[in-house]
């Protein structure tokens, strides 16, 4: 039996002001999940904290809609404790690279089979329009009104350097495309991490759809997606145009991967007999 | 046999071995079948400083490392000049001639060995020096040599050959200057004591192993002193059982990864001290409201902030209780012994399952790695308890995570298989979506509340009361404190003036019937605890409505049965 969009939609319907970019990365979801014919018993979705870390209510899969910053570290628990879920951690920029950005290079470089995928707004949108940690250098907010002083993390750069396995960027106004590097992110083994460009329509009035939609463009010609300098060289001269598609792919022995090895070398005991060997 | 009970400090610089060659000698006792108890104190760096360690060694039964020293090993001035004090009159020292000038003292017996030049001269070694000390103090007091041996080899043989002969000559070395040079005076001869079904653990240890005997299989630690033998233990053993432990990138990340993994189905712990409990407290809250069972070990240190990270207190108490915003119940229990560190960890866990909420376990650095002697568990007692989980029946009725029940527990559902759910920090109505309603949350708040209950079923596990019932003064304390107040109560008790005493390791909720028949005679009672502002007093004054005789230290070191006897007589 395959399963079709409708099995994954939650009991709830989402909370997003129309228009909002997140429609798109949900929608995409939806379709990902229903190409891979996921199960929902079997998938747990984590949250932060943030307009876009509503979205696990909007899946029927399991869930935790957990607190700000920490979706990573709870995912990552999650995955250790039951390797056979599929575990996918959702979140807006502040959650992942603000309160929650300690925990991301550590995920990377980790290497623990899970996807991340983050709604990048260049604002924090629940909290009504302050400055966030994606925001242009001079962007004026109610919390950065003469102007931001502080230069933008690269999201796509951040991961590239720590380590990540696989690092895609889509845009939520292009659905299609956005689905196949979803789906493509959920198949990689390893920690997948995606930039979705997805805009605020209520409080970003400068990185709106019009402004990526102007800006977003292909991978280069014959670009291969498994040179990690490469990729840093690519996101790092990224300017006017900002590319799509995935930047960098790496088949890594997993987290789990390593530990299995190690567990297979370690010889086997109950507790009662590792209390017994301390006499 | 006759009694034998025998303390002996060993103290020098930090970095010359102290704490190592005192954890062989305490094994060493504790292979003997003697009943041990240590306490330790270093400097919270790795070099520099001064480093003590304690031993106490006995065929009866001891609950403290006590208060006066018969033996001071001093291997260096300062550390003769730090320590002096604690040698009871008469005492014996045992020191380095050309390291230390003994002469303030003229009551005290003298064993000079120069541990530095046999080091240096015979075996070219000056990193030894500890353990031709060992060779000369087991001499000298009927140790058992072939313990030390045994213990040596399984310590240092991982070091290499050369090495473990090295260590193996200096012992010998120590053991035969002894022998050749010193002319014993004194009566103690500690040799064989009868019996077995002993073992020798530390506190940390102890929570590490109960844990892992409680069904624990997810461990998620941070480095921290005193806490990260914890961590260390899991690392070794939980790949053994099948299970994961993972150093992380720090407490937030700790905690969280425990509530992951607990939600995934896992019975998961952290451990950790003051510091990283203080991160850890928005995370207890997300455990609390999303009613997920979990196990955190705080091993108190002195704080605020960084405060003395190596030294011990009982600070942690209100964090414990109260740390968090909003209305945040958990479960907070306290070791009072090293045997009770492994069994409390187990009943921590049980706890967790059957309520559904973060337990905290509250331990401190003078229990976690202290040494104690204690028997070896009889597992065919061991109960291990698990939450209540969802069936497929339920499931196909229509699930409702949170359903409000008159005890206040409803079925969780474990991803994997049917019962999908979502957990969320956000307050929620029983079918786990958002709902701001004030009757709702007053709803949800009451079921959180009323699952602590069910933590007060087991009475002996609650508390311990001992004495006279019909005293009129009593004693009430909590966690690392009891061995000294147990002997200060039968120090009282052999002068008729035993008092009633009760110590409480459930201390979220209060066992609040037994406190309530305790204060029901009493005129006065006192309450030590080795914290500035006196928590546990402020605690009983608020929930009792009486007024304690708090004898409060700020943290830094145990107290000594002295103390809690000089200030029981003033109260009492």
């Amino acid at each position: 039996m395959t399963r079709d969009v409708q099995a994954y939609k939650g009991k709830l319907k989402p909370t997003w002001c129309p228009g909002c970019g997140d429609f798109g990365l949900l929608n995409a979801l939806y379709q990902a999940f229903a190409r891979l014919d996921l199960d929902p018993d079997q998938m747990v979705v984590v949250s932060g904290i943030g307009c876009s870390s509503r979205l696990p209510g909007f899946i029927s899969s399991y869930g935790v809609h957990s607190l700000h910053g920490r979706a990573l570290p709870i995912a990552q628990g999650v995955k250790l404790a039951n390797p056979k879920l599929e575990v996918l951690v959702v979140g807006g920029d502040g959650d992942a690279f603000a309160i929650g950005g300690g925990h991301f290079p550590h995920a990377c470089r980790r290497n623990i089979d899970l996807t991340y995928v983050v709604m990048d707004n260049r604002i924090y949108g629940l909290t009504k329009g302050q400055v966030a940690p994606t925001s242009d250098l001079n962007f004026h907010t109610v919390s950065s009104p003469y102007g931001n002083l502080e230069t933008p993390i690269s999201p796509t750069d951040f991961a590239l350097s720590v380590g990540a396995t696989f690092v895609a960027r889509g845009f939520s106004g292009k659905l299609d495309q956005l689905t196949d590097l979803l789906v493509e992110a959920i198949k990689h083994r390893g920690f997948s991490f995606v930039d979705v460009l997805s805009p605020c329509v209520t409080f970003n009035k400068v990185n709106t759809f019009k402004y990526f939609q102007e800006r977003v463009i292909p991978l280069p010609e014959g670009y291969q997606a498994n040179r990690r300098h490469q990729a840093l060289e690519l996101v790092e001269s990224e300017e006017e145009k900002i590319h799509l598609g995935i930047l960098y792919r790496e088949e890594r022995p997993t987290y789990q991967d390593l530990l299995d090895k190690l567990d297979a070398s370690i010889p086997k005991a109950s507790p009662q007999e590792l209390v017994l060997a301390q006499k | 046999m006759e009694k034998v009970d025998l303390v002996v400090r060993i103290a020098g610089e930090s970095g010359e071995g102290i704490i190592s060659a005192g954890e062989i000698l305490t094994m060493a006792c504790a292979r003997a079948s003697f009943n041990v108890n240590t306490f330790r104190a270093y400097p919270a760096e790795v070099r520099g400083g001064q480093s003590m360690f304690q031993m106490r060694a006995s065929n009866g039964p001891i609950y403290s490392a006590g208060d006066d020293v018969d033996i001071l090993v001093a291997l260096n001035q300062e550390a003769f000049d730090r320590h002096v004090a604690s040698l009871r009159n008469g005492g014996i020292l045992v020191y380095d001639p050309a390291e230390t000038n003994p002469q303030s003292r003229s009551d005290l017996l003298l064993y000079a060995a120069p541990f530095k030049e046999m080091a240096v001269r015979t075996l070219q070694a000056l990193q030894v020096k500890n353990i031709v000390m060992m060779g000369v103090i087991a001499q000298l007091f009927a140790m058992p040599l072939d313990k030390l041996e045994e213990i040596v080899r399984e310590k240092f043989g991982r070091k290499g050959q050369g090495i473990l002969d090295k260590d193996l000559q200096a012992l010998n070395l120590g053991a035969q200057y002894a022998r050749e040079h010193i002319h014993k005076c004194d009566p103690f001869q500690l040799g064989q004591a009868e019996g077995g079904g002993k073992m020798v653990l530390s506190g940390n240890v102890a929570i590490a192993l109960g844990a892992l005997c409680a069904g624990c299989r997810f461990f998620a630690g941070y480095p921290i002193t005193p806490a990260s033998e914890i961590l260390e233990t899991l690392m070794v053993e939980m790949p053994k059982v099948d299970g994961v432990a993972i150093q992380v990138e720090d407490e937030i990340s700790a905690l969280s990864m425990v509530v992951g993994a607990s939600f995934a189905g896992k019975k998961a712990m952290t451990a950790t001290s003051g510091p990283g409990l203080s991160l850890m407290v928005e995370m207890i809250g997300l455990a609390t409201i999303v009613e997920l069972p979990l196990v955190l070990v705080d091993v108190q240190r002195a704080g605020p902030a960084t405060g003395i990270p190596t030294k011990t207190e009982q600070g942690d108490l209100f964090i414990g209780l109260f740390g968090g915003h909003g209305d945040c119940p958990r479960i907070v229990l306290a070791p009072t012994t090293v045997e009770e560190c492994f069994y409390q960890t187990i009943y921590a866990f049980n706890l967790a399952e059957r309520t559904q909420m973060p337990v905290i376990l509250l331990a401190d650095q003078a229990l976690a790695q202290r040494y104690e002697t204690i028997s070896v568990p009889d597992f065919s007692t061991l109960f291990l308890e698990d939450r209540l989980a969802v069936t497929s029946e339920e499931v196909a009725k229509g699930y409702q995570r949170y359903r409000l029940t008159p005890n206040g527990l409803s079925p969780i559902g474990t991803p994997g298989r049917p019962g999908a759910y979502i957990a969320r920090g956000l307050e929620h109505n029983e079918n786990d979506v958002p709902n701001y309603d004030q009757k709702n949350h007053q709803a949800m708040c009451e079921k959180r509340d009323r699952k602590l209950d069910l933590a007060l079923q087991d009475e002996h596990l609650n508390f311990e009361r001992w004495g006279d019932p019909s005293s009129e003064f009593g004693i009430i304390g909590w966690g690392s404190t009891l061995g000294v107040t147990r002997e200060a109560s039968l120090a009282l008790k052999a002068e008729g003036q035993e008092p009633d005493v009760l110590y409480l390791k459930l201390l979220n909720p209060l066992p609040r019937e037994e406190i309530v028949r305790f204060l029901a005679n009493k005129k006065r009672v006192m309450v030590p605890e080795i914290n500035y502002t006196g928590q546990l007093s402020w605690l009983l004054r608020s929930a009792f409505l009486f007024e304690p005789a708090p004898l409060k230290i700020a943290g830094g070191r145990p107290f000594s049965v002295a103390e809690i006897l000089e200030k029981a007589k003033e109260v009492r």
